[in-house]
């Protein structure tokens, strides 16, 4: 528990402290009169109503969506499905630039809606909420399916056997136990929701502002720190106020469960009610997940002279974008990879101590930990690179102009999605095994090594992954840091999308589409490490 | 628990002492070689905003003359930059800051994160953009003009001129067409604000933009959507169905639409509303506190040097400040001359901006 708490401690709470603290305390003292100044405002309570809405709105929706997609995912056997489970992950690692538009072209204005239906979602709250679903699909299918493919169907058939339905079946057996799952899946999507930022300003327009984006005009735009701050802390007290709602709900429902390894519980689909539910959940991918990405693909090949590979090829031009790279911007690619790979690192070391603290211990202190573990979720980018600026400026810690910072301040981001995928199933593991094991002499490295590992390690992969994806795709903190001689690729295509042209446009497209493809492999090749040979333990 | 705690005890060394040596790392590049036989600071660090850009070879052509290494730190939009510069205050990243325009200037000034200097050749720049000159804090750098751009083509195939000033915007033939940004979250939408601002006066800005809503002015968050998106002469626009053939951008568009082209057309597909324009001035400037300042001298002498000036034009398609730097062929073609442009002095700017863009939002927007 001493690293994550070191770590959280360096590299969250003391820089957002300190940039809270600048605004809120001035030459006589704490200002705290400013915080009902600022909550008495009525666009800030617009604001605030706004997001709160949107985020449970944007949840109840893409739980309604992807839960069906989880079970496909975790219980059927079909072709393409690796390929299909690492495509849906892509979302979370677009620049919203680039999904912001690919949305536009289906439902705005002469979009596919538009022209077929004469339906046009753009600057209304569907857009948002479509889009949102659109990033998050991924955060239920992977964390939700990844413990449902290793529940043990066997107790569900017990207790058809035993008389009950087949719905009666599903929730008084299968439901409690993917409750903490769902919840987790649920709380990740309400916190990303909730901070939403760049969906929320291109699809919504100008009218619609979610607390991220009031904080970072203040912060970013008019260096107002007294208001920011205090919006900080609203978003604090909100986000609090969820975890803590999620933790009482959570903490009775978690038990012990029979794991099995998944491969035992898909099968090939049977019967009617089964192709019509794989058929329903692959049109719902098609239609909310390829369509838009097929949109930016498509952009990419059309080049002047008709469809080719002309923007790629501009791309290993080392004058491409007028200078604004100082090296070709295909580059981009192995800074990215580099980036996250060190990110993912960090985050599985902290996440994963962190985990197997908290399932561990109990006590209000330990869960207080994990609220904190979450918060960054929830909390503006802006405020924590603001926060490393004045925080991390003095020997041995001057990060501020250091590659490292990224990687850090990435795995910030990642480290709640280890906690919370492994959580429910390190907490699932049945304490008899490991005490046996103990009582059979093992030391505790090798009863977790031979007991808890074996069965933590496909969430340990669906954990690297998300840590992975949104590494790969983080903008906010890493704009302010990464140098023009080292892009990454989310921010190598804002600078090309930030110059007229359409050279310019078309490499954008071009580079997003490598990023999408970047994504997509690196997901297909970590799902594969899942070794054969531990099948053979159960 | 003990193998979890003696883990984390571990991995906390291990992870300390990587951070560690990447500090030891950042540091050894900033200092000289080994103490003693090299008393001259090697590197020089430019601290700047995102749209930030120069050719490989001219930043090479410094280093060769100058003996310094430069490293350019980008950090997020003009505002951001500048805003973080103002929060390390004293302790700043780098030596010099560019990107500062007449918009923001007050605010960088107000907080005295700039040491003065002279740099040399200032005096080949015109008084007109010379806004700190009694103190030399800031260097002029480039200037540029925020202006509407139309499609030539929609208006062509209308057979409509195109409107050329601001009292054109709100006439009925252009009723639906100008889409602009964000005046609270974007340069050029605070730009255009400050245009109106300049030609109507205190009083009359707001009514000008009262009929300018109704007339049917979009307003989206950025440049990039407004440009990339909306605007229906751009070529994402084209390709994402824009529908609004006017837009808020800036007077050198045409030729950027010309330069990344291929194959490159003769004539640009966009064009500029030359009575609509809000001139900006960029500065840069030697930083408080600057570990190098010998560099960021020399520096801020070579960002007013013909070859730096001469390179901006194609790389971020601003305007040389210094006089007889020569334009290239491409931005005398297809470019424009903005003769009269609209201008607030910059303090007025600074003690008005939020107030201004307060109003314009709950006017505009809700």
């Amino acid at each position: 528990m001493a690293l994550p708490l070191v770590f959280f401690g360096l590299f969250f709470a003391y820089p957002v402290a300190a940039i809270t603290g600048r605004g809120l305390k001035t030459g006589s003292g704490w200002q705290f009169g400013r915080i009902g100044e600022v909550l008495a405002r009525p666009d800030i309570a617009d604001v605030l109503w706004f997001t709160t809405w949107q985020a449970l709105a944007s949840t109840a929706l893409t739980l309604l969506v992807a839960l069906p997609g989880a079970y496909v995912f975790a219980r059927f056997e079909f072709p393409g499905k690796q390929l299909l489970r690492a495509v849906v992950t892509v979302p979370f690692v677009l620049p919203t630039v680039v999904v912001g538009t690919a949305f536009l072209a289906l439902v705005g204005r002469g979009g596919l809606l538009d022209e077929l239906w004469g339906v046009r979602l753009d600057t209304t709250v569907w857009a948002i909420l479509l889009a949102h679903v659109f990033f998050n699909y991924a955060v239920v299918v992977r964390t939700v399916g990844g413990l449902w493919a290793q529940l043990d169907p066997r107790q569900e058939e017990a207790a058809r056997v035993l008389g009950a339905g087949r719905f009666a079946a599903w929730r008084r057996v299968t439901l409690p136990a993917l409750g903490p799952a769902v919840a987790a899946a649920a709380l990740m999507v309400f916190l990303f929701t909730f901070s939403s930022f760049g969906v929320v300003q291109i699809l919504g327009g100008p009218a619609y502002a979610t607390l991220e984006v009031e904080v970072y005009r203040q912060t970013a735009q008019l260096l107002d720190l007294p208001t920011a701050a205090v919006l900080t802390l609203v978003q604090f007290a909100a986000v609090g106020a969820i975890l803590a709602v999620h933790a009482r709900t959570v903490r009775r429902r978690e038990s012990a469960l029979r794991l099995v390894d998944p491969a035992r519980t898909a099968h090939r689909v049977r019967g009617a009610g089964q192709r019509a539910l794989l058929g329903g959940v692959l049109l719902t991918v098609f239609l909310l997940i390829l369509l838009p990405i097929g949109v930016l693909v498509e952009r990419s090949f059309d080049a002047a002279g008709g469809y080719g590979l002309d923007y790629y090829r501009a791309l290993q031009d080392e004058g491409a974008g007028g200078g604004t790279f100082l090296v070709p911007p295909l580059e981009a690619i192995w800074n990215s990879l580099e980036y996250a790979l060190a990110a993912t690192a960090i985050a599985l070391l902290i996440g994963g101590l962190a985990a197997a603290a908290l399932t561990r211990r109990a006590g209000r202190l330990v869960r207080g930990f994990d609220a904190l573990l979450m918060l960054p979720l929830g909390v503006s980018a802006v405020t924590v690179g603001f926060g490393f600026l004045i925080t991390l400026d003095e020997p041995p810690l001057d990060l501020r102009t250091s590659w490292i910072l990224v990687p850090l301040a990435q795995a910030l981001v990642g480290v709640p999605f280890v906690v919370r995928t492994m959580l429910p199933v390190l907490r699932a593991v049945d304490g008899r095994l490991r005490e046996a094991a103990a009582v059979l002499g093992a030391s505790p490295l090798r009863a977790w090594r031979e007991v808890d590992l074996p069965l933590v390690r496909r969430a340990l992969l669906v954990a690297a992954g998300f840590a992975f994806a949104v590494s790969l795709g983080e903008f906010g903190a890493t704009v302010f840091i990464a140098r023009p001689d080292r892009p990454t690729l989310p921010v190598a295509v804002a600078r090309l999308l930030g110059r007229a042209g359409e050279l310019n446009y078309g490499q954008a497209m071009a580079l997003s589409t490598i990023l999408m493809l970047v994504c997509a492999v690196s997901l297909l090749v970590l799902d594969r490490l899942r070794p054969d040979r531990t099948s053979g333990e159960f | 628990m003990s193998t979890t705690q003696k883990m984390a005890g571990t991995a906390l060394a291990v992870a300390l002492a990587a951070v560690g040596l990447a500090a030891c790392g950042s540091d050894s590049e900033e200092k000289p070689g080994a103490a003693g036989d090299a008393p001259k600071q090697k590197t020089v660090t430019l601290v700047t905003h995102d749209s930030f850009a120069t050719s490989p070879a001219v930043l090479k052509a410094f280093e060769k003359e100058s003996g310094y290494t430069v490293k350019v730190l980008k950090s997020g939009d003009a505002g951001a930059a500048l805003n973080q510069e103002i929060l390390t205050k004293g302790s700043p990243r780098g030596d010099v800051f560019f990107g500062v325009d007449n918009t923001l200037l007050s605010r960088a000034l107000d907080h005295g994160i700039f040491t003065p200097y002279e740099a040399k050749g200032l005096a080949e720049v015109p008084e007109q953009y010379q806004l700190d000159k009694a103190q030399h804090r800031v260097t002029p750098v480039d200037s540029g003009d925020i202006c509407v751009n139309y499609d030539k083509k929609y208006f062509a195939d209308k057979k409509l001129a195109p409107p050329q000033t601001l009292d054109d915007l709100v006439k009925p033939a252009y009723k639906d067409l100008l889409v602009v940004e964000n005046a609270a979250t974007s340069s050029p939408g605070l730009g255009f604000l400050l245009a109106t601002v300049g030609k109507y006066g205190d009083q009359g800005w707001e009514t000008y933009w009262g009929k300018l809503k109704a007339n049917g002015v979009e307003v989206v968050d950025g440049w990039e959507q407004a440009y990339n998106d909306r605007f229906s002469g751009s070529a994402g626009g084209k390709k994402a169905k824009g529908d609004r053939p006017l837009v808020v951008s800036y007077a050198s568009s045409p030729p950027v639409e010309v330069l990344y082209a291929q194959p490159q057309p003769k004539e640009a597909p966009t064009g500029v509303a030359t009575g609509t324009c809000f001139r900006q001035t960029e500065f840069a400037g030697l930083l408080d506190g600057a570990k190098n300042e010998a560099g960021g001298k020399a520096l801020l002498d070579f960002l007013i040097g013909k070859k730096f000036q001469e390179d901006m034009p194609l790389t971020m398609f601003v305007n040389p400040v210094v006089k007889g730097a020569a334009l290239p062929e491409l931005f005398t073609k297809h470019g424009v001359v903005v003769d009269k442009p609209e201008t607030v002095p910059a303090d007025r700017i600074a003690e008005n901006r939020e107030q201004w863009v307060k109003a314009w939002t709950s006017l505009v927007l809700k």
